[in-house]
């Protein structure tokens, strides 16, 4: 048995609960040495290490509680001894001490200084005033937001990563926002002058006032001392209620200059590779300290891997170490990538091309802002580069650049944005993403599929490898990689819509709208290729035809393209039954009208619940019902609400400023009235909205295809949000619109999205798959860039003026209600193949092998009678 | 003029060819048979199949779309979306289906006034 180098409990001190003291605190925990110690943390802030880098999601709604980073139980369960509030004031080396501001002295075996940095405040009078602010804890973000409220005008002094973040928490709170930046570009560190440019031009559009050359020179006050105005080095002054100075950080090294211990030149305790200073006993980690290669680092992962560096290091003290000892700490890479005020930002390796022999390759498009460039190596290794605008290819070429790794393509196909013609394609999956969830079936399965097995279409993929059978929702993610490992292998494959047509959804849309043609047949035989359709080209010149107004979707030949929920205007369910979804817009209902809905589901014996759009679903109805079931709901006062059409579904809405007590606008009102302009609008895939009163976002408006957010000045519209499988976060499309050009801007998204969308293409996939992206659309709808504002505002009146309820025109004609027969042998006998059990006082189908009950028309099933039925 | 169906045992009136919107379908309830799918294609073409939808067990095949595939006339299931072949009754996508029998619309005989058509 080997004794031990020490055998009784000793003591680590961490100063310090910031994220990296955390992480040091987790990696710590991990190494079997840790169960000897005792871990005592002396913290300043009042609450438990948090998400530092995520703080500015404080502004879009997020709570402090979000952002914690110390799970709950942690600290028990390692037996920590958190000490908030109460920090470490002073270290005494020789007696192995620190003392705190409340007075108690903790004794340390060894001790951990993670103290991170103050934000820089420039030496100007006036700094101090009610008014000013920095930005780097949850309290500061109180203290801004607090004053936020009253104020108009804001400044962010420092146009850094920081500066930017903070000047779009700003902007977000409806602040006039301007920037003032003592560098002659913004984000000087990270990117060079032509992409600063970009950024810049960007960051303008948004409404933001860039001051670049300048500096702050002081704070000037009014008379009852608050800040009314910001002093600038070039002699100019700038109005401001609030000023926020981001101009950099500074180390926090006090504790260690106090006791002796080398700081560098500027700042940070100095400490080698293990992360130990020049006492033994003493380390230190993250932005406190100055790391072996002389830099003192300013993210966040950095500092992480010393924390883990320096987790190891004491370990060693005890020989236990778990883990490889590696190099320990010696540098790290600072490559980044963002989105600042909604702009895409990346640099990695070495952005400023500072070696021998180092030259650019370059793209920028001012119009589109897109700025794009690669530094290459006098060998063509690419060493580093900066993205704003357009971040494709970040992740592929960041591990490129630092690793020093020559490159395969030639460099400018790689500055080229993507989807221009040469530009090198997407970073593709990895053969080992799962593609398709319902049956695990991996990328690599598919491509072996075509490859090895034969299997030359979709169709035989998915006999093959099951993919694309269970939920279907892959389908289209598994045509695109069919058709890429077909092509791979020197097979043809049409690029259009089916068999039928060689079209794009966009193409026949031009086809339909400039030809007038309304007949399907007429369409296959001039454009397609003959025969009778098939179940994509169908429903989509369906869809096309009700776009352009072409009368009731049941009418004619229509009737016979739609989808079978379109067919039946209500949504199949798993036994063959249909579920009914009355229009409620906004979610705005009367106590009558629940009553209405109450009575009719019970009547029918129906299932009922609220859905996730808000409003009430009635489900296990037998085709024959649905006429009677929408007479009474048409009778009194409901429309359609389109559940089964690829249309506007619903726009969701908060109570707003009527009600709720933080409201700024009243987002009801523009919900309802969003919903009633747009319902019906036939489109390429479904359409959600959202209303929501204030920046809370409690409709959850960023994610839907169009969102708008209530600022005090007036609406934000969001665009391209997606919940759903692949969910995507929508993008500002344009700030503090009125209620008019709100309006008209959404009239004019909506017509170009279905004019230009793929089939069953929403409006998230669509956006990131447009030309110039966020900004070409914006040109498009803001600035009439392509001159077709006028067409599409035209197309939206025609739409709004030839609204029809679907089921009210369709109860009122004979021809459109024969369809609705279970049997046409047999008309009013109910389907006996459509059972259901009792469920929660409710019914459900019956599942295979259980014995259920039809649901004979009109029959009271509901409530206590349910129970008798109970086999 | 009338749509026939036979029922194994002999042929039953169904309905009038006007009951049939050319592309779609109707269910027929055959007292002694079940559940039948019958439709119209767009050349006039009459086709009638098991109205039970093997991989979802609902009866709803009547309620799906015509279409082709290549020269054959096809019958998408609205639930799920598999294609049959309506010359045979054979599932193009899937071989089984999930209870592990053969994905095989049973077809049957289908004319309209007495005399025989296209089956
Ligand atoms: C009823 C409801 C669930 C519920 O019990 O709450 C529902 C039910 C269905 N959803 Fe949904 N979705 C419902 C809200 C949602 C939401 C939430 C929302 O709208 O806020 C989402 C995520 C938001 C989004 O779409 O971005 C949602 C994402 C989907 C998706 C995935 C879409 C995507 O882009 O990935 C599908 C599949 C599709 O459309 O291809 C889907 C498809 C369906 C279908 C149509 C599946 C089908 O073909 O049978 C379901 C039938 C509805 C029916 O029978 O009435 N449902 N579905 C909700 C009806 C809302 C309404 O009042 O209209
Ligand atoms: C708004 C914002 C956005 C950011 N965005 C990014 C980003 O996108 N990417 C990125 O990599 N980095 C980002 N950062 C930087 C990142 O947050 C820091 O690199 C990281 O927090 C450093 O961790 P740390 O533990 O060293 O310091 P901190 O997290 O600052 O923790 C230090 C802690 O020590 C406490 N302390 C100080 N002195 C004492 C004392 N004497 N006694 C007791 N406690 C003391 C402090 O109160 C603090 O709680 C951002 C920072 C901010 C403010
Ligand atoms: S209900 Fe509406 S107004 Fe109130 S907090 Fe939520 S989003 Fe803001
Ligand atoms: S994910 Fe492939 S079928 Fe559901």
């Amino acid at each position: 048995m080997t004794t031990r180098p020490h055998d009784r409990i000793r003591d680590l001190v961490l100063v310090g609960h910031g994220m990296v003291g955390q992480r040091f605190l987790e990696a710590w925990a991990e190494q079997p040495a840790a169960r000897a110690w005792r871990v005592t943390v002396l913290a300043e802030e009042p609450r438990p290490a948090y998400d530092r880098v995520h703080l500015s999601s404080l502004f879009s709604g997020s709570t402090a509680e979000d952002l914690t980073l110390c799970p709950a139980g942690f600290l028990a369960e390692h037996g920590i001894d958190l000490r908030l509030d109460d920090p470490a004031t002073a270290v005494d080396r020789d007696r192995r001490l620190v003392r705190t501001r409340s007075g108690t002295e903790v004794r340390y075996d060894a001790l951990v200084l993670a103290t991170g940095s103050v934000p820089f405040v420039p030496p100007v009078p006036g700094t101090d005033a009610p008014g000013c602010h920095v930005y780097r804890t949850i309290e500061d973000v109180d203290a801004i937001r607090a004053d936020a409220e009253t104020a108009g005008t804001g400044v962010v002094v420092g146009g850094g990563l920081l500066g930017l973040e903070a000047a779009g928490a700003l902007r977000a709170g409806g602040l006039d926002t301007h920037v003032v930046e003592f560098a002659p570009r913004l984000m000087a560190v990270q990117v060079d002058d032509g992409g600063g440019a970009t950024l810049r031009r960007k960051i303008e559009d948004l409404g933001v006032t860039v001051h670049t050359s300048a500096g702050a020179s002081g704070v000037l006050t009014g008379p009852d001392g608050r800040v009314r105005g910001l002093a600038l080095s070039d002699g100019r002054e700038l109005a401001a209620d609030l000023v926020v100075f981001s101009a950099g950080v500074r180390a926090r090294d006090q504790l260690a200059r106090d006791c002796g211990l080398p700081v560098g030149r500027r700042g940070g305790v100095v400490v080698d590779a293990h992360c130990r200073t020049e006492d033994p006993a003493v380390l230190a980690i993250g932005e406190c300290a100055q790391a072996a290669d002389g830099r003192v680092y300013g993210l966040v992962a950095p500092g992480y891997q010393m924390a883990e560096t320096a987790a190891r290091t004491l370990a060693e003290l005890d020989g236990e170490r778990s883990g490889p000892a590696g190099e320990g700490f010696t540098g790290a890479d600072t490559s980044t990538k963002l989105k600042l005020l909604g702009v895409d930002v990346a640099s990695f390796g070495d952005p400023h091309g500072t070696a021998d022999g180092a030259l650019d390759v370059l793209y920028s498009d001012s119009r589109s802002g897109v700025y794009r460039k690669l530094v290459i190596g006098a060998d063509g290794a690419l060493l580093g580069g900066v993205l704003v605008g357009d971040t494709e290819g970040y992740g592929t070429l960041r591990p490129l650049a630092v690793g020093g790794k020559p490159l395969t393509v030639a460099p400018e196909q790689l500055v080229l944005p993507a989807g221009f013609a040469g530009a090198a394609g997407p970073v593709a999956l990895p053969d080992d993403a799962v593609l398709c969830s319902c049956h695990n079936v991996t990328q690599g399965a598919v491509r072996a599929a075509v490859r090895d097995q034969g299997c030359d279409s979709v169709a035989a993929v998915k006999k093959c490898t099951r993919a694309g059978t269970g939920c279907g929702s892959c389908l289209k993610q598994l045509g695109t990689v069919v058709t890429e490992e077909l092509e791979a292998a020197g097979v043809s494959t049409v690029k259009g819509l089916c068999e039928h047509f060689a079209h794009t959804r966009a193409e026949l849309y031009e086809i339909v709208r400039v030809t007038g043609l309304t007949s399907f047949t007429e369409l296959l035989t001039r454009h397609g290729s003959g025969g009778e359709g098939c179940e994509v080209c169908k429903p989509t010149v369906a869809s096309i035809l009700a776009s352009l107004g072409n009368g009731h979707i049941l009418d004619g030949e229509q009737g016979a393209l739609q989808d079978s929920n379109d067919h039946f205007l209500a949504n199949l369910q798993r036994n063959g039954s249909y579920s009914v979804v009355p229009r409620v817009p906004g979610g705005e209902i009367t106590p009558e009208g629940l009553i209405t809905i109450g009575e009719i589901a019970r009547d029918h014996g129906l299932y009922t619940k609220i859905t996730g759009g808000q409003r009430i679903d009635m489900f296990g109805a037998t085709v024959d019902q649905l006429p009677v079931i929408w007479s009474k709901l048409v009778k009194a006062g409901f429309e359609s609400g389109h559940a089964y059409g690829k249309s506007l579904r619903t726009v969701k809405s908060c109570v707003g400023e009527t009600w709720c007590r933080f409201g700024v606008q009243d987002s009801t009102t523009l919900a309802i009235e969003l919903e009633l302009r747009y319902r019906g609008l036939r489109s390429p895939h479904k359409l959600k909205a959202a209303v929501s009163g204030c920046a809370r976002e409690c409709a959850e408006a960023q994610s839907k295809d169009f969102g708008i957010i209530a600022t005090s000045a007036g609406w934000n519209l969001y665009v391209g949000g997606n919940g759903g499988m692949t969910p995507r976060h929508a993008d500002l499309l344009a700030a503090d619109l009125d209620r008019e050009t709100l309006i008209r801007t959404i009239d004019r998204y909506l017509m170009f999205y279905i004019r230009t969308a793929d089939r069953l293409e929403r409006t998230s996939v669509w956006l990131e798959r447009l030309e110039g992206g966020l900004d070409h659309l914006r040109a498009v709808v803001l600035d009439d860039s392509l001159g077709i504002a006028a067409e599409l505002d035209d197309m939206m009146a025609r739409h709004i003026g030839g609204y029809r309820d679907e089921w009210a025109e369709t109860l009122a004609d004979p021809e459109r209600l024969r369809r609705f027969a279970s049997f046409v042998n047999a008309p009013g006998a109910p389907d006996p193949a459509v059972t259901f059990v009792p469920e929660r006082g409710q019914i459900r189908p019956a599942r295979p092998g259980e014995a259920g009950r039809t649901l004979d028309s009109p029959v009271l099933v509901a409530g206590a009678r349910l129970e008798v039925l109970t086999p | 003029m009338t749509v026939q169906i036979h029922d194994g045992t002999r042929w039953q009136t169904v309905c009038t060819l006007a009951d049939l919107q050319p592309g779609r379908g109707v269910a027929v309830l055959l007292p002694e048979a079940g559940q039948v799918a019958l439709f119209r294609d767009r050349a006039g073409t009459l086709y009638a199949v098991d109205n039970l939808d093997p991989f979802s067990g609902a009866p709803v095949l009547a309620r799906g779309l015509l279409g082709s595939r290549g020269d054959r006339p096809t019958l998408i299931s609205p639930m799920y979306k598999q294609v049959y072949d309506l010359t045979d009754g054979r599932c193009l996508d899937e071989d089984t289906a999930p209870d592990g029998a053969p994905a095989v619309l049973r077809r049957w005989p289908v004319r309209v006034a007495s005399e025989e058509a296209a089956a």
